[in-house]
């Protein structure tokens, strides 16, 4: 397993100047860690990370995206696989955080924790490519030429739950940040 | 002798499906996001996979387009979600997080399959349908209906509502869309 707070800084030293969007729990660590106008959120409504991260894929195709999925969020979404399959944009990398719970409600058990595949879901989707990490220093090791391969790619992260946070959603709501966003994708 | 006059052959309403695809052209959609729909197969989503203009993402489910149109929309591309009014039941949520509490655009063209055209939808013989509108009312959202040919310039203003609103606007096509 590898510690949630190390992942985000391991992915954190490579991202460079990419497109980020990220749920929940990860969303607001990523916000502190990360703080830049290129990030997005997607809370409000579980599952729909990738489809943002695609619609913003498609839009800018010459800008890395990299999603940073929730497993209880994709769980809710499974078919948008398929469809980011079906699309196949060449400049998307989804990283799921595999937890086997759902953090932000309370930390309960996902319906098949530790028994889906989620690489070989997505593999079998139709990603070009699918890896699958349980500790820290194969990722370090790996993470870099795997956000400059051609998408679509999935990585799925086996990360230690630990202990049920409670965390602040609010921030990441504010206009101001979709604000900040759009103003960046105009200049970058 | 007198003849009776021929009666004049009638016009029966309809909805092209190429008027329809001319509108959305001339919106400025980059990119239709659909899943199949009984209602539109054969006179708008056939026609437009053949045309390949707009270009079309196909959906595993209705609410990822209403990500896939914000994500767009944040690159300065219009989409339009196509889709039945069963799709736009399912997608309640994400409409309420995404396109409502964001205030993020969505255009919305979606079929009333099962639908009698000669009524309003709120008094359609289909529960389904007849729920529609009273749903999106109660949400706030925007919506026109198209009954024919007529009602094809409420397309672009539609989505032009939708854009510069930044807003969810819903297109409901009470007739089955003709092919051409």
């Amino acid at each position: 397993m590898i510690a949630h707070d190390e992942a985000l800084e391991i992915i954190k030293q490579h991202v460079g100047d990419a497109i980020v969007i990220a749920v929940y729990g990860t969303a607001v660590d990523w916000h502190a860690l990360r703080p830049h106008p290129l990030n997005y959120f997607s809370v409000g409504a579980m599952g729909l990370a990738a489809s943002h991260g695609l619609g913003i894929a498609l839009g800018r195709p010459d800008k890395r995206v990299i999603v940073l999925d929730g497993d209880g969020s994709l769980t809710m979404a499974l078919g948008t696989l398929i469809t980011v399959a079906g699309a196949a944009p060449k400049n998307f990398v989804h990283i799921l955080w595999e937890n086997g719970v759902y953090q932000a409600n309370g930390g309960h058990p996902l319906p098949a924790r530790e028994v889906t595949d989620y690489a070989g879901v997505a593999l079998a989707a139709g990603y070009r490519a699918a890896y699958r990490f349980d500790d820290k220093v194969n990722l370090a090791q790996q993470i870099r030429s795997l956000l400059a391969e051609e998408g679509p790619v999935f990585v799925d992260l086996k990360i230690d739950p630990g202990p049920v946070k409670k965390r602040d959603y609010k921030p990441l709501r504010a206009q101001a940040l979709r604000d900040a966003f759009k103003a960046a994708l105009a200049r970058a | 002798m007198s003849e009776k006059a021929a009666p004049q052959p009638q016009t029966a309403p309809a909805l092209r499906g190429e008027a329809i695809l001319r509108e959305i052209r001339t919106s400025g959609i980059a990119y239709v996001l659909a899943l199949p729909d009984l209602h539109t197969s054969k006179g708008l989503l056939h026609p437009l996979t053949r045309s390949g203009d707009p270009p079309i993402i196909r959906l595993a489910r209705e609410d990822e387009g209403i990500g896939i149109a914000s994500g767009l929309s944040f690159c300065g591309k219009r989409a339009l979600l196509l889709m039945q009014y069963t799709g736009l039941l399912d997608s309640v949520n994400a409409l309420r997080a995404v396109s409502l509490d964001y205030k993020l655009p969505l255009a919305m063209m979606v079929g009333l399959l099962g639908h009698d055209p000669e009524k309003p939808p709120h008094e359609s013989p289909r529960y389904g349908v007849k729920v529609v509108t009273p749903i999106l009312d109660a949400m706030g959202i925007e919506h026109h209906t198209l009954y024919d040919d007529r009602d094809l310039g409420k397309i672009r203003t539609a989505i032009d509502r939708a854009y510069d609103a930044a807003e969810p606007v819903a297109i409901l096509l009470a007739r089955s869309p003709v092919p051409a």
